[in-house]
């Protein structure tokens, strides 16, 4: 890469968005651990069982901790119920929505569908743009100007990142995001990765979401009650911490602008509750490298590739631990990164990636 | 002008599978079907440049394994976001054991 970076830009049709595209590190060929082909078809297979299994089960915690907090509202005997109802609404959904979106959930194409507009409108997320966005994701991962999905730009945000466990982002993005996609508008840089075509049906889904979210609160002034917006909606206030606290840890404090996933994300090993609510996306680097694999086979894609990833984290604590440093230190140094270690089984990829000691972590 | 080539044998593909072909600087997929009948299509998804011989053969559909874009192998047909644009398919025959298709 002969070209000199310019100063990140995060904006996907801007100075940086140009330099990815003119060195190639936009639609690039990134690294992929080899696996027998025999292997990755076994690994690949879909089922609807598990995931039946799991939403089932979702929607059991969901109306029941619902029931509890409606038979409870107006005592301190509530709160239980809507601490429990608001993470399986605001934090649940996200991995329900991700791996719908994927189409790797279940084997039956109109259960995933019918699952991710759900959960695409818990997460107040517009189904249509964030599919795309999702997919420039994988296509350039944590590539400056390129991916729609970083959650922590460098320099890091302290402030918005700690606003982010309390959903109040959301309320602050996701919802005029959404108001304005119902009167028709589409950003620059939701027109950059979203095809014309896809538009019209942008904007109906907001005008879908719109019409739930004005429903309701035409019910709660009905009914004279906060009950329903407490349902519907604010669960994102007072849910989406769960979410923040798993997914903030896919990318954090690592590389960018690099074409391997061993690099720029991070697998953490999660207690089993996380794990059903992330739906084994804890399994990050190995998700990003075979995004074909189902959540419920990712645990097994790990052991088998594990020799060819950095050292997972043992824990979400540690995780927190070991990137906290480098976060702070990225407040004046923005190219400071965490650099992962490969292990002396991996296959390197890419040497200029691995070999930049100077912007590395100590 | 069109020309029958031999793109591999037919024990080379296993059923509801699919593999990789290079031929004059292009590159297919040649599919068997699990009726055991054999498809060809162009081998990149008409998303972004993966190699659909990397993905999941799942009945008559071939999924990308880049972004899970889906394509009917046997018509070409894009089955939605984020695939928008159809595959080109090409004629196939069985001779002798031998997979041929018509580019």
């Amino acid at each position: 890469m002969s070209m000199e970076r310019p100063k990140r830009d995060y904006s996907l049709v801007g100075p940086s968005s140009e330099w990815a595209v003119e060195t190639g590190l936009a639609s690039a060929e990134w690294y992929h651990t080899e696996i027998p082909r025999k292997t990755m078809k076994e690994l690949m297979q879909r089922s609807d069982q598990p995931a039946i299994r799991d939403t089932l089960l979702w929607f059991a915690i969901l109306i029941v901790s619902a029931a509890g907090a409606i038979w409870t509202w107006g005592t301190w005997w509530c709160v239980p119920f809507f601490a429990v109802y608001g993470v399986f609404y605001a934090s649940a959904s996200d991995s329900r929505w991700h791996e719908c979106g994927h189409g790797t959930a279940f084997k039956t194409r109109w259960m995933n569908d019918a699952v991710y507009e759900i959960a695409s409108f818990m997460q107040m997320r517009n189904p249509v743009n964030w599919r795309w966005s999702h997919a420039r994701h994988h296509t350039d991962t944590i590539i400056v100007g390129r991916d729609a999905e970083i959650a922590v730009m460098r320099p890091p945000d302290l402030l918005k990142a700690g606003l982010m466990f309390t959903g109040v982002m959301d309320l602050r993005y996701a919802f005029p995001t959404l108001v304005r996609n119902a009167w028709g508008n589409l950003s620059p840089d939701e027109k950059s990765y979203i095809p014309e075509s896809e538009w019209p049906r942008a904007v109906a889904a907001a005008r879908w979401h719109m019409g739930v979210y004005a429903a309701t609160i035409a019910l709660a002034l009905a009914t004279r009650s906060w009950l329903p917006i407490m349902l519907v909606g604010t669960p994102r206030l007072y849910g989406t911490w769960h979410m923040v606290l798993t997914g903030l840890l896919q990318h954090i404090g690592l590389a960018d602008n690099v074409t391997d996933h061993r690099l720029n994300s991070r697998t953490v090993y999660m207690n089993p509750v996380s794990r059903f609510i992330y739906w084994n996306m804890n399994y990050h680097v190995e998700h990003h490298m075979f995004p074909m694999i189902p959540y419920h086979a990712l645990p097994r894609l790990h052991a088998l590739i594990k020799h060819d990833l950095p050292a997972p984290n043992p824990s979400m604590w540690h995780a927190y631990k070991e990137v906290w440093p480098v976060v702070l230190r990225q407040l004046r140094y923005e190219d400071l990164y965490l650099l992962r270690e490969l292990p002396a089984t991996a296959r390197p990829y890419r040497a200029e990636f691995h070999d930049l000691p100077s912007q590395a972590a100590e | 002008m069109p020309e029958w080539i031999e793109a591999c044998e037919v024990d080379d593909v296993d059923e509801e599978d699919v593999i990789r072909f290079d031929h004059g600087g292009r590159t297919f997929a040649i599919y068997r079907s699990p009726d055991d009948e054999f498809f060809a299509t162009d081998g990149f998804c008409t998303h972004e440049q993966a190699h659909l011989a990397d993905g999941l053969v799942m009945d008559d559909i071939i999924e990308c394994p880049k972004h899970n874009g889906r394509f009917n192998y046997k018509t070409g047909a894009a089955k939605g976001a984020p695939v928008c644009v159809n595959l080109q398919t090409y004629p196939v025959r069985v001779e002798d054991g031998k997979v041929l298709i018509e580019v």
